[in-house]
């Protein structure tokens, strides 16, 4: 039974130290560790809605700069179509006016050319004229420089001369 | 997680412990060749017989003097100050209990033995003044050690969350000291007491600490069955009891003193029950950690002091039951470093538990408090 009967000496002791124990403790250990404790929960609590956020708006953004992106792309894609067909048609306008162009210059060459041709021939002509008349005169000058020549001459043109 | 690292901080525990185990065995060891060399002494060598008992209780009993070890007839250990009130003449009286050591009376004191084949010794007036005892005993010098590591340890690990910061990673004794905080928050406090956690948790965590310390230190070869005695567990029921009274609300008397119970008779007897568990609460606290204690400190001894008795018989059996004993008192030692923390750990429980039970109906969610209850109140 000795050991089942408490000792007040002992029970007072224990009742001093206890008490002393919890009343510092809570002051200057539990509390501030609770409180650090509690302010980091939060803390990282808050990080951490912080960074669900964060990468909400991160993929928010991303799926926006995917959106730009692709209307960017149709954009150029647009673009370069109509460059495209811009390009094409300058360079067809370009051929087409250098077809007209070109036959222009054809016409005109064959214009002067033809011109030309006339003029040589006309001037063939007038030489040849010049050359028969200068001949004939030869010839007649030859020919009715003696007598008999002026009389077959006379003779034969009378003979073409018909009196009907 | 959290219980991953409680278990990872017990394991080191062990480890620490172990190392000074073979002193603790050498010194138990010594303790019995003691006993024995002063039984024989004492009683002229009549009667060899070892009185295991006494070496046992001797070892688990408050004492006036702090004994380390013997060597033969040389005892070695420390008086501890005596101080007495005397009722009777009134005054304080403080002196050294080397004074009284040997029976011998000091200003009209002596230390004697309670009763025939008892252990316990105790300051008597030689006028038979009514005296009340208020020295630094053994198991009071081994509190007070206790609460100075305590109060050490704990507020340097306070001190680094001002110099750290809050959002700094706990190193260290902090993380351990931090992941046993965060347990009893969440799995003790919180569960039981709901929204009133934080008003009360302080409290848990001293008796939970303040046991924990004292169950370690007990351990310790030489160390003081502080937890062990009576009157410790007595006063930290008392508290707990005072502190679950104090806390009690409307409800729970109603619940206590008028059970909504249908057959009305029934009450009669209901009620007494009611009001018994309510005082059995406490006194089971009381009881379960001094037995669980005091049960470890009696086995390891018993186990060591097997030595001697087979010794007794024959030197060579003595001898040869050497390894046995020790690997008994190993894991009983082991066991006991587990035993220490949960026995702290079942206290503070149980105690969040009742504080709960007097608080419930305050908030709807505490319900559960009461199933909890069931089932540990076993352990």
């Amino acid at each position: 039974m000795d050991l089942l009967t408490p000792e007040l000496g002992l029970f007072f002791w224990t009742l001093v130290a206890f008490l002393s124990v919890f009343f510092i403790l809570r002051k200057f250990a539990w509390k501030p560790i609770l409180n650090s404790l509690g302010e980091r929960e939060k803390g990282i609590a808050e990080s951490i809605a912080t960074a669900e956020k964060v990468k909400m708006e991160m993929s928010q953004l991303k799926s926006d700069n995917e959106k730009l992106m692709a209307q960017a792309r149709e954009e150029r894609t647009a673009m370069m179509n109509e460059a495209k067909q811009i390009k094409d048609k300058i360079v067809n306008d370009a051929k087409e006016q250098a077809k007209t162009e070109a036959n222009k210059i054809i016409i005109d060459a064959q214009q002067q050319i033809q011109q030309q041709k006339m003029a040589a021939l006309t001037e063939v002509k007038n030489e040849i004229g010049n050359l028969a008349v200068e001949v004939a005169e030869k010839i007649l000058r030859q020919q009715l420089a003696a007598n008999d020549g002026q009389t077959n001459y006379i003779n034969m043109l009378s003979k073409e001369i018909k009196l009907n | 997680m959290s219980c991953k690292r409680l278990f990872s901080l017990i394991l080191l525990a062990f480890g620490l412990s172990f190392a000074s185990f073979s002193l603790s065995a050498q010194e138990a060891e010594n303790g019995a060749k003691t006993a024995s060399a002063s039984e024989n002494t004492a009683e002229k060598k009549e009667d060899k017989k070892l009185d295991i008992s006494s070496v046992i209780f001797g070892h688990i009993a408050d004492s006036h003097e702090w004994h380390l070890f013997s060597m033969g007839e040389t005892h070695v250990g420390f008086p501890l100050p005596v101080i007495i009130y005397n009722a009777t003449k009134g005054g304080l009286t403080v002196f050294s209990s080397s004074k009284i050591a040997e029976g011998e009376d000091y200003q009209g004191y002596h230390l004697q033995r309670v009763g025939p084949g008892s252990m316990k010794e105790k300051v008597l007036s030689v006028d038979g003044d009514k005296i009340y005892d208020f020295s630094i005993t053994k198991n009071v010098l081994s509190m007070l050690v206790s609460v100075v590591l305590l109060l050490w340890l704990m507020t340097s690990a306070a001190k680094k969350y001002k110099k750290n910061g809050d959002m700094k990673p706990p190193t260290g004794f902090q993380n351990a000291l931090e992941a046993i905080m965060i347990f009893l928050r969440d799995e003790v406090a919180k569960p039981n007491l709901g929204v009133k956690a934080n008003k009360y948790f302080p409290l848990l965590l001293t008796i939970f600490f303040f046991i924990w310390i004292n169950n370690l230190l007990g351990l310790l070869p030489g160390g003081a069955n502080f937890t062990g005695n009576i009157a410790c567990t007595a006063l930290l029921a008392l508290l707990a009891f005072i502190v679950i009274l104090a806390s009690s609300n409307k409800h729970f008397w109603g619940h206590l003193l008028n059970p909504p119970v249908k057959p009305a008779g029934i009450k009669i007897l209901l009620v007494p029950i009611e009001i018994m568990s309510l005082m059995i609460k406490p006194a089971a606290l009381m009881i379960r950690l001094f037995a669980n204690i005091m049960a470890g400190h009696i086995v390891i001894l018993a186990v060591i002091c097997m030595i001697f008795i087979f010794g007794a018989l024959n030197k060579f059996i003595g001898i040869g039951f050497v390894p046995v004993s020790l690997a008994f008192s190993i894991f009983m030692f082991l066991l006991e470093l587990l035993v220490g923390a949960i026995q702290a750990f079942i206290f503070a429980n149980l105690t969040a538990v009742f504080i709960g039970q007097a608080i419930e109906g305050d908030h709807p969610d505490d319900h559960q408090a009461y199933h909890i209850s069931e089932d540990e109140i076993i352990a």
